[in-house]
């Protein structure tokens, strides 16, 4: 117990400079996270699943508990929609939304009017010329001239969507791998720089990014609404996708395209920075946490978990999971499904399958509830 | 013509007993031996309006789990496998099938024909179909569903470990249930182009044969690139054969073009026939004729014509370059145009005529309310920049069930509506079916609209749950809500079709006063058409008098039977001038059979019991055999049969005269469509890579054009079996054709041996792969050739094949045509390109 107060001391005090700086700017986002307390029902299934020997039933009924309080506020992580742009793209498509929906609209209405009117016979019958004219001119040429119309504006904006830098020009290039279910995320900075995360992006506001979108298993599709249309990530292709984030914000990404069981509980966090917010971010997490030095990482070695995980600074080194170096500041977790606290962080190391059917993660519910419980912390303290 | 109908012979009712006979549907358990198209259409129906339903409940079920956040009613997977379920049930069980079984009833009384030209095929198609649904509708019970969406996208759906056996009860079953699809299409076709009524010109033909015409050759162009497609998914399933897997050269979006090559002119598959049966409907209550006929059809024609051009907008994030985006993106907007077409048409009508808001015409103009706001969103998905952010959401989801709701449920249900009287004489309530609109109607509404912007708002389509604080909840309450209220709409018209109708007053014969020919006959009656009338106008029932009483006192062609046999008239494809009396067969359980043979093959399949498989692959064969056989290119007792009124006909014709030629040649253009599916998957596979062969060797240049070769002598060979039959040396026309067998084994051997002798392995790249698809694809098409080829010998062993009636050696050089096409194509793609090509 002595490792868990110790390891949060580290937590509280590694937090705090950038708790202010990052969330001290905007105190409305901050509310964001205070709002929701739901009743989930899905601990219940977490309550079913967790059929195991006695001993270590106890602990997960604590676990649940927690996990039911953190489950209410899954999904608080920032805004989802199209029409509600912070990006360049997205911002032009919602205007194209709303021109389409007004014409939409009034053909709709023009088109329910002759409708009524023919039901009713109103007008009497009309004389088979008249009628002729009436599909020719409302079956083929008006439609013929509101598309070409509406075709050449939606051509004309696309080219310039998503325009990619030459090749020379310096740019921040995240390269985005869709894995069963979480992102594998890689920065590459102007200066040849690079760093890996997961499940979180953080963008320059004003600054054009481009993503470099993969997968290794099955086809995902990447998409932050609020930013731009979504691309597919398919294994063996690499797509491209260029944005700009125009204000700042936090956003939420679902997957789009289906990937297996459990697509419906794979997002990504998307944060947009001021410039030299997002500067000091990249600094950061060029280094290893100041966390790993924490007691808790003996037992993460201990236990394997390097075997999936990297953990910068330690040598934990595998890219075959999440990479966890800076785990303790992202938002969420299990990619968007979670709030991030040592609770939930111990949840998922015990039964990541009943969170999230069909993952990958073995349970490692079989490892003592303290080794877990400290493992969790120490993760919780990668800030 | 009807002056001459009049002063003939008046017929006796004994002749009226006769053809009654002939044409009677046994009765006890034989009842299912039926053959008839009124009594399979009416299965059919029945069937995949039980799918439909099943299906529906499934929908309930996800609805159910989705009206609130975070829902635990159903598991993941079990969520997952009810959305593939659903979706595939409604397109493959119940979309498609439900116009087959609209077309095989209605179609011969509609063209005053008596039956379809293939009775038992119609039949056959049938039972598979029944089958395969079963299977693949049965698998969630056992918890085995397909669970990969109802798009079966690669490497989520060829990985057994996480899609199970449920991938290849969906390849199968439904490959089976396609094979199906295309069996009525053949159907439909040869019956529409070669079975109307004397003087029923092209132009003269009800709009609904139009559609059906053109929807069925869309079947034949789409259906098969999709089972080429699942060939190469079951071959990596099977063997692993890399054609989706990237590792080994492969690429999933290969299955994505294949898949959606067939997957967007479905949608037009399903939407046209509604179509058509609101071009019944519509004149009927308007009480006059169709307003612009010719430019409905060629808008329905162009329909078919743009749905193939534009598949590439279900896949507009793939990737793909902006300048296909543009294309693609023009000429799916472009499809609105005769669609718009089409509705107008309709309006027009209406407003040149009176309408009578019966309730047909109820949903009828519920369907043209709600079609229409899928259209328009159908426009703004059309445009690529909107479609990356619609793309996979919640506002496709709305836009498809209004487009398939609207656009083909609400004309299906106003279509039961106006023809229940055709099936049994009664009509259904009025005063339900007026609640069952507007429960349908307001729950299609409440359900779908908000969807368009919960999709907006950010909602992911196949999500078996959802975060609550994203503003999706009460938008989604308000779609399960509907989608209750929708549910309890169909319910009504369920229950109305299904409760004993004894009591009712009996319908009038043409209740609502129609013009066209299905409304001629008594529902009692078996035989289609009392005698097959001369028509001379589009709406013969309006504006030719005395028809009905000519046709029903039978003083028309056809009036008697003739040696207690099933007979119809077959007449030329544009002008409908008489061409021959057509003899169908009668009930039969044979197409039964070979539908479970061919069914056992698939299930075996499933479970990988080879020896099973290939035991249930031979019955199959020999069922078809004998089937063949028993019922096909039979010569008559004597050549000729005098129709009446002065017309004599021939009984029996072969080549482009008969039905069974156009049957061949409809069905080897749809397989040529499979063969060139895969050859686009060649090409598309050298088009992905630098070096499509990766180092590997091919088959050379030799053992191809050797194959080749052959394959051209053995075509010629077989053409000079023809011309010899023709001119009377039967016994070198054996000989000759033991040759071409000859040839066509040697040529096959070759193909062969090309990849085999060079040691090319398929498993460890695409490119010797798709060769030995190609390969064994030409190796296929020989064996069956030479099968047909030992078919004509025995029948001319057997007497059954002469110098005058040689429509089994025709339609076989028909077969060998195509196939010696498909083998030179292989052959040389295979041995000049890229070793050639470069």
């Amino acid at each position: 117990m002595a490792a868990i107060s110790e390891s949060s001391g580290i937590l509280t005090a590694v937090s705090k400079p950038l708790r202010t700086n990052q969330e001290g700017n905007r105190p409305l986002l901050h509310g964001l996270w205070s709002l929701e307390v739901d009743i989930s029902d899905r601990s219940k299934n977490i309550v079913a699943a967790s059929n195991r020997p006695t001993n270590s039933k106890c602990i997960y009924q604590c676990r649940c508990i927690i996990l039911f309080l953190g489950l209410a506020l899954w999904g608080c992580s920032g805004q989802q929609s199209a029409l509600e742009p912070s990006g360049e793209e997205a911002a032009s498509v919602a205007q194209l939304f709303w021109a389409m929906l007004g014409g939409g609209a009034v053909i709709w209405l023009g088109l329910m009017a002759l409708l009524a009117t023919a039901i009713r016979g109103k007008l009497g019958p009309i004389d088979n010329r008249a009628a002729t004219q009436l599909v020719f001119w409302g079956g083929a040429v008006l439609p013929s001239a509101a598309l070409v119309g509406l075709l050449g504006y939606a051509l004309w904006l696309m080219p310039g969507l998503r325009p990619f830098a030459n090749s020379g020009a310096p740019q921040v290039i995240i390269e985005v791998t869709g894995r069963q279910f979480w992102w594998d995320v890689i920065y590459r900075l102007p200066g040849g720089v690079q760093f890996r995360t997961a499940n979180e992006i953080v963008l320059p506001v004003g600054q054009r990014v481009e993503f470099s979108l993969k997968s290794t298993d099955v086809i995902h599709s990447f998409w932050i609404p609020s930013l731009a249309g979504k691309v597919d990530m398919i294994p063996g292709r690499t797509n491209r996708l260029s944005l700009v984030a125009t204000k700042e914000g936090r956003f939420r990404g679902p997957c789009a395209e289906y990937c297996g069981t459990s697509h419906a509980l794979m997002a990504v966090e998307v944060t947009s920075l001021p410039v030299q917010e997002f500067a000091l971010w990249t600094e950061r997490r060029k280094q290893p946490s100041p966390g790993v030095f924490a007691p808790g990482s003996e037992l993460f070695e201990k236990h394997g978990c390097g075997s999936c995980h990297r953990v910068e600074g330690t040598s934990a080194a595998s890219r075959f999971g999440p990479d966890l170096s800076h785990l303790g500041s992202r938002n969420t977790l299990g990619a968007g499904i979670l709030p991030n606290t040592p609770e939930t962080i111990s949840s998922f190391i015990v039964r990541p399958d009943a969170i999230k059917p069909g993952t990958h993660m073995p349970a490692f519910d079989m490892l003592p509830p303290d080794d877990i419980r400290s493992i969790a912390v120490w993760l919780k303290g990668l800030e | 013509m009807n002056t001459r109908a009049r002063s003939s012979a008046p017929p006796g009712k004994a002749q009226e007993q006769r053809l009654r006979e002939v044409w009677r549907t046994p009765s006890g358990w034989r009842y299912w031996t039926s053959v008839n198209n009124v009594d399979v259409g009416i299965w059919y129906a029945g069937a995949a309006f039980a799918f439909m339903l099943f299906a529906g409940v499934l929908a309930l079920i996800m609805r159910a789990q989705l009206a609130v956040p975070d829902n635990d009613l159903v598991s993941a997977d079990f969520y997952n496998q009810a959305f593939t379920l659903h979706g595939t049930v409604m397109m493959f069980l119940f979309a498609v099938p439900i116009f087959e079984a609209i077309a095989i009833f209605l179609l011969p009384p509609m063209l005053g024909a008596r039956e379809l030209p293939f009775p038992r095929l119609g039949a056959f198609g049938f039972w598979s179909f029944l089958l395969g649904g079963v299977f693949v509708c049965g698998s969630i019970f056992f918890n085995a569903a397909p669970s990969s969406g109802w798009f079966m996208y690669p490497p989520l759906a060829t990985d057994e470990k996480l899609s199970g056996i449920g991938a290849d009860i969906w390849l199968l079953g439904l490959s089976f249930i396609e094979v199906a699809s295309i069996a009525a299409a053949v159907e439909i076709i040869v019956g529409i182009m070669k079975c109307r009524a004397p003087g029923m010109r092209i132009n003269l033909m009800p709009l609904f044969a139009w559609y059906l015409l053109v929807v069925a050759g869309m079947i034949l162009f789409a259906f098969p690139p999709l089972i080429a497609g699942d060939i190469l998914f079951e071959l990596q399933r099977m063997f692993d054969w890399p054609f989706f897997d990237p590792a080994r050269g492969g690429d999933p979006l290969l299955w994505q073009h294949l898949f959606w090559i067939f997957g967007h002119p479905e949608v037009y598959i399903i939407f046209l026939p509604a179509i058509a049966l609101m071009a019944m409907i519509v004149p009927t209550f308007a009480q006059r004729p169709i307003v612009g006929y010719s430019w409905i059809v060629l808008a329905a024609v162009g329909t078919g014509f743009l749905s193939f051009g534009l598949w590439v907008h279900h896949m507009f994030t793939t990737g793909l370059p902006q300048i296909s985006l543009a294309f693609f993106s023009a000429a799916s907007a472009a499809v609105a145009i005769p669609t718009a077409v089409q509705i107008f048409v309709f309006i027009a009508t209406m407003l040149a005529g009176r309408v009578v808001l019966s309730i047909p015409m109820l949903f009828g103009a519920g369907s043209i309310a709600t079609f229409v706001i899928g259209g328009l969103t159908g426009v703004m998905v059309a445009l690529a920049p909107f479609d990356w952010q619609a793309h996979d959401t919640y506002f496709v989801v709305g836009h498809l069930h209004y487009v398939l709701i609207g656009g083909m449920l609400f004309p299906v249900v106003a279509g039961i509506y106006y023809y229940f009287p055709l099936i049994n004489a009664r009509h259904l309530s009025v005063r339900w079916g007026k609640i069952a609109f507007w429960l349908m109607f307001t729950g299609l509404n409440v359900a779908f609209f908000p969807m368009h912007l919960t999709g907006l708002r950010g909602m992911p389509r196949r999500v078996f749950t959802y975060p609550g604080d994203l503003g999706w909840d009460w938008l989604n309450l308000m779609s399960t809500a509907g989608a209750y209220t929708f549910a309890a709409g169909v319910l009504i018209v369920v229950a109305d079709i299904v409760r004993p109708k004894h009591g009712d007053p009996k319908s009038a014969l043409n209740p609502w006063n129609a013009g066209t020919l299905e409304w001629i006959s008594e529902p009692e009656e078996m035989w289609g058409v009392r005698s097959i009338p001369i028509v001379e106008s589009r709406y013969p029932l309006w504006d030719q008098k005395n028809l009905v009483a000519d046709v029903n006192a039978g003083r028309f062609y056809l009036p008697d039977v003739e040696e207690g046999r099933r007979e119809g008239m077959v007449t030329s494809v544009l002008d409908a001038k008489p061409e021959q009396v057509i003899r169908v067969p009668a009930t039969g359980g044979i197409t039964m059979i070979a539908a479970v043979a061919l069914a056992a093959v698939f299930l075996t399949l499933t479970f990988k019991w080879w020896l099973a498989a290939s035991l249930a692959g031979f019955a199959t064969l020999a069922t078809i055999l004998y089937w063949l056989w028993t019922g096909t290119a039979e010569i008559p007792k004597k050549a000729e049969r005098d129709a009446g009124l002065g017309l004599v006909l021939p009984l029996y014709t072969s080549g482009p005269a008969s039905v069974g030629w156009w049957a061949m040649f409809i069905t080897m253009t749809g397989n040529s469509t499979g063969f060139a599916s895969l050859v686009f998957g060649y090409f598309f596979y050298w088009t992905i890579h630098a070096d499509f062969t990766a180092g590997a060797t091919g088959p050379g240049l030799t053992w191809p054009l050797i194959s080749v070769a052959l394959f051209v002598l053995a075509w010629g060979t077989m053409m000079l079996a023809r011309s010899l039959n023709a001119n009377g040396s039967v016994g070198l026309m054996r000989t000759i054709l033991v040759t071409s067998s000859v040839l066509a084994i040697a040529a096959a051997a070759a193909a062969l041996a090309g990849p085999w002798l060079h040691r090319m392995d398929p498993v460890a790249h695409v490119y010797p792969a798709i060769v030995w698809v190609l390969v064994g694809w030409t190796v296929v098409h020989a064996g069956l050739g030479v099968i047909m080829q030992f078919y004509c010998l025995a029948r001319s062993v057997a007497g059954r094949l002469t110098p005058t009636h040689d429509m089994d050696l025709r339609n076989t050089c028909l077969y060998w045509h195509f196939l010696a096409l498909m083998a030179a194509i292989s052959g040389a793609i295979m041995g000049l390109f890229p070793e050639v090509g470069g």
